[in-house]
């Protein structure tokens, strides 16, 4: 890694990832930098990929959206069914929200965004179990959820 | 919360960085009226705005590790004062509680292997009631999430 980012570069990251909203200006003000010198920092840290983009922070409950749940899938016919398939097939249905391919107990971890428990029920029914070489499914309730900054410095 | 809030979301959560006036048109709306339901939706607690999104990979964070926790049940105080502890571990970027065989799920960074190692050892076991203990290594992102299906 080339580029090593400071102090003052992780305290900019640590002011985005609460609010990525925050202007060059604000940001600045808040560390004791001038606005062009934190705009130049930010568009460092975006060119070297750090700064990622933005992500919208929505109250799922009240969309309509009052169950999250966590899927640990295990395929059945590896080998057989090939990789690609079962991940274009997964990644096709609307709630599914995001999936990861993992090695341990399971082969893939999945979360799944539904209206209630009914809705889960078809969701898992008619779109999980059908898919091309599924096997064991786990399923886990999310209750609650905390994003933590992480090691920023 | 009409088709047209959805409208405003959707378009928000596929392009968060849109400045009003480009999402005003999107949605075909005027400007002022945009910003307006906007507003409302953050006043209504829906749109609790936006954070960055950190590539720990670029930051040398090679490793990630799901870690699921089983808790001691016996102890009833288990729940806060493993996940009190939890949070103060500088590398766990995520905690969640479940309902299920699971009862809570870290997700942790480490450089690499040697370092998660090290983490795991000196930070991870030590945490108080844990039961069991299985982790989940994060081969690859196949689908990242692309929010609510609105």
């Amino acid at each position: 890694m080339s580029f090593a980012p400071d102090d003052m570069d992780f305290a900019i990251l640590r002011a985005l990832s609460q609010d990525a909203t925050l202007a060059a200006g604000a940001i600045g003000r808040r560390l004791g930098l001038s606005q062009p010198a934190t705009w130049r920092r930010v568009k460092r840290l975006e060119e070297e990929g750090i700064l990622a983009g933005r992500k919208l922070q929505l109250n799922a409950e009240a969309l309509g959206f009052g169950v999250t749940v966590f899927l640990g899938i295990k395929l059945a016919t590896k080998g057989r069914v090939s990789l690609d398939d079962f991940e274009r097939a997964i990644t096709a249905i609307p709630e599914v929200q995001s999936v990861q391919h993992v090695l341990g107990l399971y082969d893939y971890r999945v979360r799944v965004v539904a209206r209630d428990i009914a809705d889960f029920e078809r969701v898992l029914r008619r779109r999980m179990m059908t898919l091309p070489g599924v096997g064991n499914i786990e399923a886990n309730v999310l209750l609650s959820e905390e994003r933590l900054s992480g090691p920023l410095g | 919360m009409d088709d047209m809030d959805r409208r405003i979301l959707r378009q928000l959560q596929a392009e968060p960085t849109l400045i009003n006036a480009e999402l005003a048109e999107r949605v075909g709306m005027t400007p002022a009226t945009c910003a307006r339901r906007l507003e409302k939706l953050r006043e209504s607690g829906i749109y609790q705005g936006q954070r960055a999104v950190i590539n720990w990979a670029a930051l040398g964070y090679e490793v990630e590790v799901s870690l699921r926790v089983t808790l001691d049940k016996t102890e009833a105080r288990a729940f806060d004062e493993f996940t009190a502890q939890a949070r103060k571990i500088p590398e766990v970027i995520e905690l969640q509680t479940f309902l299920g065989q699971v009862d809570v799920r870290l997700s942790v960074l480490a450089r690499d292997m040697k370092h998660y190692q090290q983490l795991y050892r000196t930070k991870i076991l030590i945490l108080p009631h844990i039961a069991d203990i299985e982790a989940l290594m994060h081969i690859a992102e196949i689908k990242t999430s692309r929010g609510l299906p609105l």
